[in-house]
């Protein structure tokens, strides 16, 4: 097995009242969609923006391979290599779509901006990856110059989904992606995730208190309390016999459909 | 003797810290050895851990002690001990589990339910369906259903598309959980020929079969699960 996209050790952002995410270790291989689940305040939220970098680690180490080997330790990164990792190797994508969008330009713009910030330059081209994007991601070709503001949530969804995957990254961080979706567009972007996990073989780190959709998507997942991880281990294990007594009570408070 | 299954003195119990931290001794020290070309059909009373073995085996449930190798791609992996990543690669090319339920994304058509396992393997999208339609049609599923999701298919018609997924992967081991608990006579019969396929294919097989013509016509072998003791943890 070749070795781990993101290596994270010792990794802890400490607001100061016990608030934060504290002892974060875990590997993430590529093909491989991880969940962190738990309940609101227990620091999964924060765990993912200090692993982007969007927070500075108080401590602890991240290491990112590229898709050419090289390491990158996140923690020490400089802003502008971070922002060209963002951009070429990373997508995020936020609970609601209107933070992850631009709101003011097409959705054409929107998907080919990544494109254009990696050098690509011809008109023709971008517009026709972009359809190409729109298309997978469910979306007509012919809303190409319409603007996000005119899209249902559920289309704002796939949209930052497209504007995210475009580059082909090798990792995407998603906070809540289903949070405020009804359940079939629900359905409907996970068979979409499901599939681009599989063909493109990207790695993800998912946010969620859903467990039914880490347990359909993740093959692993970490469960948070008080920002601490206390379970972590494969999905099906966590849920079919949780060990922890937080974990527990999570897997017997779900409501059987 | 080819070794595929290798399980040495497994032991579980579940402690239930919503229940004051109730502890409930479900296997204590069960050692099972599986052979390819065997199936073994587990037995004992209701309760005697049948289920918890299969899915220890599996890694679906993490046993207290022992160790649970199984031999993938010439190398021996303890499914007791195996990194996540592993224990994904075990499951995708070596051990299968066919549950009694399909969980499934709800908007994903039976074929491609069926066809997945093959696209792991690295099949083409066109053979991995052709195989898929095969494993439906003899499986009596009518192609007029292929299309569909199956969340609005009958017990039995889930239960197949769910046996199909399991066994389409000619993977050399497979975990069988009551694969013909809601099956008619005619399909029951299918499915037995499909188990005895796999072990001429040389596979090993291990399951939980309550109905007794099922386990006469495939298993060669019947290991009887010990009740566990009280105070073993």
């Amino acid at each position: 097995m070749s070795q781990p996209v993101l290596s994270v050790s010792g990794l802890a952002k400490d607001y100061g009242n016990g608030q934060g995410c504290f002892d974060i270790d875990f590997e993430l291989y590529a093909g491989e969609v991880l969940c962190i689940v738990g309940e609101s305040g227990s620091g999964k939220s924060t765990l993912l923006s200090t692993l982007a970098g969007r927070l500075r680690a108080d401590s602890g180490s991240v290491r990112f391979c590229d898709r050419d080997g090289r390491q990158h330790e996140l923690t020490e990164l400089a802003e502008a290599e971070r922002r060209r990792l963002a951009r070429s190797e990373w997508g995020f994508v936020t609970q609601h779509a209107r933070d992850g969008l631009r709101m003011g330009v097409s959705a054409g713009a929107n998907v080919s901006e990544r494109l254009m910030a990696l050098g690509q330059r011809h008109y023709g081209q971008l517009r026709e990856t972009a359809a190409q994007w729109l298309e997978k991601v469910e979306i007509s070709r012919e809303r190409l110059d319409d603007r996000p503001s005119a899209f249902s949530g559920g289309m704002q969804q796939r949209l930052q989904i497209a504007r995210n995957l475009v580059t082909q990254p090798r990792l995407v961080f998603m906070d809540e992606p289903t949070g405020g979706l009804d359940v079939s567009v629900q359905a409907r972007f996970l068979d979409l995730l499901r599939r681009l996990v599989h063909d493109s073989g990207i790695a993800v780190i998912m946010v969620t208190h859903d467990l039914g959709v880490a347990r359909l998507l993740a093959q692993r997942t970490l469960v948070m309390q008080r920002g601490r991880v206390v379970e972590a281990g494969l999905t099906d294990q966590i849920l079919d016999d949780p060990q922890h007594p937080y974990s527990q009570l999570l897997v017997s408070s779900i409501l059987q459909a | 003797m080819n070794l595929l299954i290798d399980a040495r003195q497994l032991s579980k119990t579940f402690v239930l810290h919503q229940q004051g931290g109730l502890a409930l001794p479900v296997l204590s020290d069960v050692s099972l050895q599986v052979a390819a070309g065997e199936c073994v059909a587990l037995t004992g009373p209701s309760g005697a851990g049948k289920s918890t073995l299969l899915k220890a085996l599996y890694a679906n449930y993490l046993v207290a002690s022992g160790s649970i190798r199984i031999r993938h791609q010439q190398q021996w992996v303890d499914m007791a001990t195996a990194q996540a990543h592993e224990i994904a690669a075990v499951r995708r090319h070596t051990m299968g589990y066919v549950s009694q339920f399909l969980r499934v994304i709800p908007r994903v058509s039976a074929l491609d339910i069926v066809a997945e396992p093959l696209l792991e393997w690295g099949y083409s999208a066109q053979e991995a369906q052709q195989q898929a339609g095969a494993w439906l049609a003899r499986l009596n599923i009518g192609e007029r259903l292929w299309s569909l999701p199956p969340a609005t298919f009958s017990g039995g018609e889930q239960q197949r598309v769910n046996i199909a997924r399991g066994m389409i992967a000619p993977r050399p081991i497979l975990l069988l959980d009551e694969p013909t608990a809601s099956l008619d006579a005619a399909n029951r019969a299918v499915v037995i020929s499909l188990m005895r396929e796999a072990r001429q294919r040389g596979a090993a097989l291990v399951g939980i079969f309550h109905d007794e013509d099922t386990r006469d016509a495939v298993a060669s072998r019947i290991f009887q699960v010990p009740l566990a003791h009280a105070g073993h943890a």
